[in-house]
Formats: structure tokens, sequence, C-alpha cells
């Protein structure tokens, strides 16, 4: 044993200037990271990348949950007193405001694109075709949940009637609110397994009243899969189309234009 | 037996001196260990980061299914003072903290912003929650499948088992671990300490989990797919705060253990994790052999 120490005592001490060196390079190396990132996000191969994550949320939630999996729904007892509502409150479009003042008499709901029978619907039409109420929660992305009672059509009943072509693969909502003032109206889509989910409705009634102008009277899309973005307010046309590249900035809605994802699933 | 020494002990083991204890070179960590740690390093910063941009857009905590906007458990959030000022506070169950200039109200490219977390706390640093998003399920997607695979190997593989989970004698002399770290006397041998190991299997099998599973029943079209994962939790928004709280104990964890490593030998321990060689007393206190070569 002490042959090997005093053997081992010879060799050098540590070398200082290399650790430091190396500490050195650490440090440096955490500050770029850091920077790096925010300048990363500027990047187009980076959103590419970021957009290659979001087709595998798509797949792995699409993986996981049936197309028949349904939100939770609640009790009675567990309804917000007020539903908060979010983006538009109010929208200032003259056509809108006219809606409003007679109480939507006037309002017409479209149902055209890859149809074979397009139609047009009034508030009592829609009122008349059977209902589905439901009692979920409403998960916005910034973070927040409300629950809230939903009343409305089911989607998948009114796509029955107008029979989408076998090329449309997208249903998107058009909205009558230029969101915070923009020179863009509103709009959503859904893809057909959301489209046909028995939760999702055109909605018309929210907690038994007439769906209030702050949470998009007359009618408003329920994804109950989908976070908050995606439940399309103050909705007028209803179109079925192959793809939504030619619509607006071409990601689907007015959000997605923005950068969120169009799959609203996480 | 100077052949058979020589044999065992690391060609370039240094600083051995006569009369000292001696001491050698091991393969502490495998690589698979040692790039899993590392990685795990920048997803974690990238998650924290990126969350608390995510936190930033309603930087507000509930318990329960949904948000009692008027009573929150924690919020942070900027007022203006009885003279005027503006202030950030921070609300934790009710009671009023003023973080002026860190949480609430903080220099915001030279300007005082209302902002939960300050600027070089999120990412990126600019108020941009999709981004924010993006980040943190990017790094996501990274970290939890290499934390499930860790895991599953931890749990399959005898070896790995036998070096994250403690022996009766390491538990029965924790007390005594502890007070030697109280003194700051580290020994350094091939197993982890009955400390080390509980802390460990605490964060592997404990936060991790909590923190993945939290995260992921935020999703609606998780809480489709397994609302009983919410109903775990107790409801979305308390999920949403198990999240928050978990990610403050990592960092809780993140601080002790830069802060052991750095007292306990910070060379020997970052080579460790580095080239996976440590160096360590042979005469082990409690007698046992080393088992990691």
């Amino acid at each position: 044993m002490t042959d090997s120490n005093t053997r081992l005592s010879t060799s050098p001490e540590p070398d200082r200037a290399r650790r430091r060196l190396l500490g050195g390079l650490c440090a440096l190396g955490a500050g770029t990271f850091l920077t790096g990132c925010d300048r990363l996000s500027e990047s187009a191969p980076v959103r590419a990348t970021l957009s290659n994550v979001e087709q595998l949320s798509y797949k792995a939630q699409r993986l996981i949950a049936s197309r028949q999996a349904l939100a939770k729904e609640f009790d009675e007892s567990q309804i917000a007193p007020v539903f908060r509502p979010n983006g538009t409150t109010n929208p200032q479009e003259d056509y809108y405001r006219a809606w409003v003042e007679n109480g939507f008499a006037d309002w017409r709901l479209t149902i055209d694109g890859l149809v074979e029978e397009p139609m047009t619907l009034s508030l009592p039409a829609l009122r008349e075709m059977a209902s589905r109420t439901q009692i979920t929660r409403h998960d916005c992305v910034e973070g927040w949940s409300c629950i809230g009672q939903w009343t409305g059509v089911p989607l998948a009943d009114l796509l029955d009637r107008v029979r989408p072509a076998d090329t449309a693969r997208f249903v998107v909502f058009h909205c009558a609110d230029h969101t915070y003032g923009g020179s863009d109206l509103y709009y959503e889509s859904l893809d057909m397994i959301e489209a046909y989910h028995p939760q999702t409705l055109l909605a018309y009634d929210l907690n038994g009243e007439p769906l209030p102008v702050a949470n998009g009277a007359p009618i408003r899309l329920r994804a109950e899969r989908q976070l908050g973005y995606k439940q399309a307010k103050y909705v007028m046309r209803v179109e079925l189309v192959e793809s939504f590249k030619q619509l607006h900035g071409g990601k689907g809605g007015y959000w997605e234009d923005r950068g969120y994802d169009w799959w609203a699933g996480i | 037996m100077s052949e058979s020494v020589k044999a065992t002990i690391d060609s370039d083991s240094t600083g051995n001196v006569p009369g000292a204890p001696a001491t050698r070179v091991i393969k502490r960590h495998t690589l698979a260990t040692r790039l899993w740690h590392w990685t795990n390093l920048v997803c974690l910063i990238v998650l924290l980061m990126s969350g608390l941009q995510i936190f930033n857009a309603h930087p507000a905590l509930y318990w329960g299914e949904q948000s009692d906007f008027a009573n929150p458990f924690i919020a942070i959030h900027a007022r203006t003072a009885e003279d005027g000022e503006r202030m950030g506070v921070v609300r934790i169950a009710g009671q009023a903290f003023d973080t002026t200039g860190v949480l609430g109200l903080s220099d915001d490219n030279g300007q005082l912003r209302e902002r939960a977390f300050p600027r070089w706390a999120t990412l990126p640093g600019d108020k941009w929650l999709t981004m924010g998003r993006n980040w943190h399920f990017l790094a996501a997607w990274i970290f939890v499948p290499l934390v499930v695979a860790y895991l599953l190997y931890t749990l399959l593989v005898p070896q790995r088992r036998r070096a994250l989970f403690p022996t009766w004698v390491q538990l029965k002399n924790i007390p005594r671990t502890l007070l030697d770290h109280a003194r700051l006397r580290f020994h350094h041998e091939a197993d982890y300490n009955g400390i080390q190991k509980l802390t460990y299997l605490l964060v592997l099998f404990g936060l991790l989990p909590v923190m993945i599973l939290s995260g992921l029943t935020m999703a609606p079209s998780v809480n489709a797919a397994w609302p009983w994962l919410t109903e775990l939790f107790g409801g979305r928004q308390s999920a949403r705060t198990f999240h928050f709280l978990c990610a403050t104990a990592l960092i809780g964890f993140f601080v002790v253990h830069i802060a052991l490593v750095l007292v306990s030998g910070v060379f020997n321990n970052l080579r460790s994790m580095v080239s996976g060689r440590y160096r360590i007393q042979v005469e082990a206190h409690d007698g046992s052999e080393p088992k990691h070569d």
C-alpha cells in the first residue's frame, strides 16, 4: 500500500487553471443558452420544429382519447355564478348592433362550402331542432377555468342536414367580431373528428338563459375537448373546407394566425 | 500485494500523500446517467422559465375544478399603494407581501411594469404566452419520455435498485449522516448515503411524477381521455396549483443539490457527472465495499 501511495504522491497537483477555464466556459454556456432561446424563438427552423411538436401532441392525444371520449360534465351546483367573458365582449360592428337591437330577428346562420345542401337558418329554427344541454368546464389558454351550462344544437345534426362532401376536411366558424379592433374577423376551425363529437354544439343558451352578448350571442361554438380560444363566439357562418390555407392568415383561426397552436387540446 | 492494488488503482489517481486516507478513482456514473443528467438540466431550465411565462398569463392559483377569481390561493399582481406609488404584491392565502421589483412589478426594458415573474425569469423574456407554451411542450416531449424510461430502468435493473434504495444500515445511519452534513464532513464513498437516496427517491418517484401528471391533466383532451387523473388531483385548478408547488419544490431540491455539490468537493462531484470518474476513500466508514465498477 505504502508503495503505491508513494508512487502516486508524485503526481501533479490538480490543474487549477484548467478548472477555472472549464468553470468560465460553463457560465458562458449558460448565458448564451438563455439569450439563445430568446433569439431562437424568432428563427424559422425553430418555429418549424415547434410546429412538429404540436403535431406530436395532436397525434398522441388522438391516440389516448377515443373519438367519442367525453369531456367531464358537472353538477348544477358547480356552475360558476358569473361565466367569465374573454376576448371580444361587446362587438361594435354596425350590423351586429342592429341585430342586438331587434333581438337577432334578422340574424341568420349560413352553412355552406363543401356541402351538398347549403342552408340558412334563423335563431327560432335552430331552437326548434333537437338540443343538448351540458355542464362543462371552460379552460382558457391563460390558465383559468370556469364551469357553465350550455344548451344548443349538436353540430353533428347540422352537418347531417347539409351533407358534407367527401372532400370536406375542416369546419370553419366565421364570426361577427373584429377582436381587439383588429382588421380580421374572428374565426376558428375544427377537424371532422371534433366537429362530429357529441359534445360539440352551436350553443344558444348559457345557464338556462339566452346567451348574453358578452358570451357570444346569439350562438357560440362549444368544443369541449379544446381550450377556450376554439370556442368561437358570435358565429355567423359555418363553412366546410378541404383546407384553411386560403383563409385569413392560413393557420385555421384568429389566434392561430397569431402563433397559437391549431391543436388546442393541450 | 502491491501488484493487485496497482491493478485496481486508477493509473492517474492523484493527491494521495503518506498518512492521509487512501483514495482511488472509480467509475461512478454510466454514460446513460450522465447524458440523462445534463439533458435534464437543460430541459428543466427551459420547462421552469417557459412555465413562469405561462403562469404570467394568469398569475393566480386556485383549489378545486375552477377559478374562484375573487379568492385565489396565491396571486401575484401590482397595485397602487396609499402613497400613490405602484407596488408588486404576492398574496398567499389572504396574506399580502410587498415584492416590488421582483414579483408583481418589475423592471422590463428600463420601465417598471406589471408582470408576475420578472423578465429575467421567463422564457421568452417578453410577454409571449404562445412561445412560452411552445418551449414548454418541446422540452416536455424530451423530458417526460426520458424520465419514464429512467424510472423503469431504475425499478427493473437490480444494480440500479441497489444504487437508489437505501439499505437498512444506511437508514439507521441517517441521524449520523445528518450530523456529519451539518459539520460539512462528507464521506466520499462509492454508494450514496441514506439521505441522498431518500432525496433522490422522493424527487424521482414523488415530485417528478406529480409534476408530469398534473401537467398532463391540464390539457382538455387528456382530461376527456383520463377523467380520473383530474379527479385524483381534486380538479383542474388544483392540478395547476400542484404543478406550481412541485416546481417550487424542485427549485428547492436544485438549490440544496447545488449547495452540496459545491461544499462536498465540487471538482470531484462535477467530474463524476462529466466523465463518470469519482474519487472515493478506500476505507469506507460503514465498511461497505464499492458497488459501482
